[in-house]
């Protein structure tokens, strides 16, 4: 088998452009192959491509392997693992970059199994041990309790990374590099599910991943009515969204689009709101990112101080309507 | 139709909703610890994955078979699985299976899941509520060679084939896939069923299966921290440090309206 080298990242599209998770990857990607003296490779999946190949090389890759299928339309896994084990196969990266994100969660664990090879999951940083070569990848255990660094020496050692996780690099238009298109037989014989319907569920007001400010409740709100009324009237005065962590998801006060953590959404607005939020660590972890943290909490020993900027002890009934009030005044004036 | 056949594969874990102070490591072992007396859990996704598998018994009839893996199962944690309603509970119980990774973990469970032979249903929760890297569910399927469905929110069954609502970012998908499959559970399935006082009585007199590493075919070096395929150099508890500034007032509203004027004053808002 040929030596392993360069750096692959499975990259990701939405609505024919990159998503935001593919520009991280490869900024991580390119600090990676920097540091091997390697390529940085990009494999995009899809029925039909736009731009959005340039957009890799501009973002950093030096080649982009395009697979093009109407059967890609969709993320399926037992379509779109074909692509990825025969690309993987072909190309034989050291190391295999996915996202953390609804596709990465289901196709890199496939593809590490597949293979016979290590994966670590939800990567917060990613470095190369310079005497082994090896990628050291850091990762949350404990639901963010602690962290811990895996390596592995089976290749291709693949990694998904959480999302907004890693810096993009500077968009670069000037960035040469190849686009190769790669034709892949796609055996629909061997697509064992059918996706027999797509239900959206729409969520009013800002969307939470892209908010610059965030109010979110959580198990001690006590009910669903405050989630509509006093968070959200300060939600609306910042122009931002209402989150929630698990447990009112769980308990239907909310619906799941706005649930913030380790298995909801990640967010990094600027101000986060945390209300009533004990401060769970599976629950900093989807808001770790934020840049400023303001927790309300009637318990002076809630964990959420220890992640806050800023803190208020007090029931979050009476500390919140006099912060909105005041803030309207103050932003009035 | 006769009854399904499901296993549902249950972790025992240090209880995450531990308050986060009691969580150490151990330099030593790089291991994780808390005090003794914070019990054991089963995995959050896992009793989801155990609530799935009920439902389908309720409305279809069927036996679920509980698998576990690891060292040490405390009985009373580990009986909840029979408690609330599962048939039967296997334990790939020994210290060969200590220190293991997710590829060693799968590899002990589908080689296990094998030799129970009959399934047409394998439930896993999405992810562990230790190390939460959402792997042994897909790496069982890939080991078995059979379909695989993530993140399911409600499981139905008719004529030999399962529909999946499956939860992606905007909503779910439908999925219709023929039996065997395996399914990894979120918590939109719905908490666990509280056990009955029958259930508990007769899970007290109910004695699991012990499976040891040569019970399933396989060499102790074949699992647990000899069958890894990543290495774990390091576990720490990064320090943080606590720089709260708390904002205070002689009444909680006042203290809110004191933290609206510091935000202004410090150009937060």
């Amino acid at each position: 088998m040929a030596e392993n080298k360069g750096v692959l990242v499975y990259g990701e599209l939405t609505e024919g452009k990159l998503a935001a998770i593919t520009t991280e990857l490869l900024g991580c990607g390119r600090r990676l192959a920097d540091d091997l003296k390697e390529d940085l490779s990009c494999l995009l999946a899809s029925d039909m491509f736009g731009e959005a190949s340039k957009e890799v090389i501009a973002f950093g890759a030096d080649k982009v392997y395009e697979v093009e299928d109407p059967s890609l339309r969709q993320y399926q896994a037992d379509s779109y693992m074909q692509v990825v084990e025969k690309l993987v196969k072909d190309t034989s990266p050291r190391a295999v970059l996915i996202g953390q994100t609804s596709v990465g969660r289901d196709l890199a664990p496939r593809l590490a199994f597949r293979l016979g090879v290590g994966l670590a999951t939800d990567c917060l940083d990613l470095s190369i041990d310079p005497e082994t070569k090896l990628l050291l990848q850091t990762r949350p255990a404990y639901g963010g309790n602690a962290q811990a660094i895996f390596s592995s020496e089976l290749m291709p050692q693949v990694v998904t990374i959480r999302t907004k996780a890693m810096s993009p690099m500077e968009r670069d238009e000037s960035r040469k590099g190849e686009i190769i298109s790669t034709k892949l037989e796609i055996d629909m014989s061997k697509v064992r599910t059918a996706t027999l319907e797509m239900v959206k569920e729409e969520v009013a007001g800002v969307k939470l991943e892209d908010a610059p400010v965030i109010v979110s409740g959580g198990r001690g709100i006590g009910g669903p009515e405050p989630f509509q009324t006093t968070l959200k009237e300060l939600a609306d005065l910042l122009h931002g969204g209402v989150g929630a962590t698990r447990p009112p998801a769980d308990n239907g006060w909310v619906s799941e689009a706005m649930h913030i953590g380790l298995t909801g959404k990640i967010v990094a607005p600027d101000i986060y709101i945390a209300i009533a939020i004990s401060g769970a660590s599976q629950h900093i972890a989807g808001c770790s990112g934020s840049k400023n943290l303001i927790a309300i909490n009637k318990d002076p020993e809630a964990n959420i101080f220890k992640e806050a900027a800023f803190g208020v002890v007090g029931k979050y009934e009476e500390v919140v309507p006099a912060f909105t009030n005041k803030l309207k005044e103050l932003l009035a004036s | 139709m006769p009854g399904v056949n499901m296993i549902v594969c249950c972790k025992q874990v240090l209880d995450p909703e531990a308050p986060p102070s009691v969580f150490k490591v151990d330099p030593a072992s790089n291991r994780m610890t808390v005090p003794p007396d914070i019990k054991p859990v089963i995995g959050q996704y896992e009793e989801f994955a155990l609530e799935a598998a009920l439902k389908i018994k309720d409305k279809t009839g069927g036996k679920i078979v509980t698998l576990s893996l690891g060292n040490k199962l405390v009985r009373d944690v580990i009986k909840k699985t029979l408690a609330v309603g599962g048939d039967d509970l296997i334990l790939l119980e020994d210290e060969a299976f200590e220190g293991g990774d997710s590829w060693s973990t799968a590899y002990a469970l589908a080689t296990a899941i094998k030799k129970i032979g009959e399934y047409d249903l394998i439930f896993c929760g999405r992810q562990s509520s230790d190390w939460d890297a959402g792997q042994v569910g897909l790496g069982i399927a890939e080991i078995l060679g059979i379909p695989a469905v993530t993140l399911a929110r409600k499981v139905e069954v008719t004529d030999g084939k399962a529909r999946i609502e499956r939860v992606v970012p905007d909503g779910y998908e439908v999925v219709e896939v023929a039996f065997p499959v395996l399914i990894t559970v979120t918590s939109e399935v719905g908490a666990l069923r509280y056990a009955a006082l029958k259930g508990i009585m007769a899970a007290a007199k109910k004695q699991p299966t012990m499976w040891k590493p040569g019970d399933i075919g396989l060499e102790p070096a074949q699992v647990g921290a000899a069958g890894r395929r990543t290495k774990l150099n390091k576990l720490f508890q990064p320090v943080k440090e606590a720089k709260c500034e708390m904002i205070e007032g002689e009444t909680p509203a006042e203290a809110g309206a004191n933290l609206a004027v510091r935000l202004r004053q410090a150009k937060i808002l």
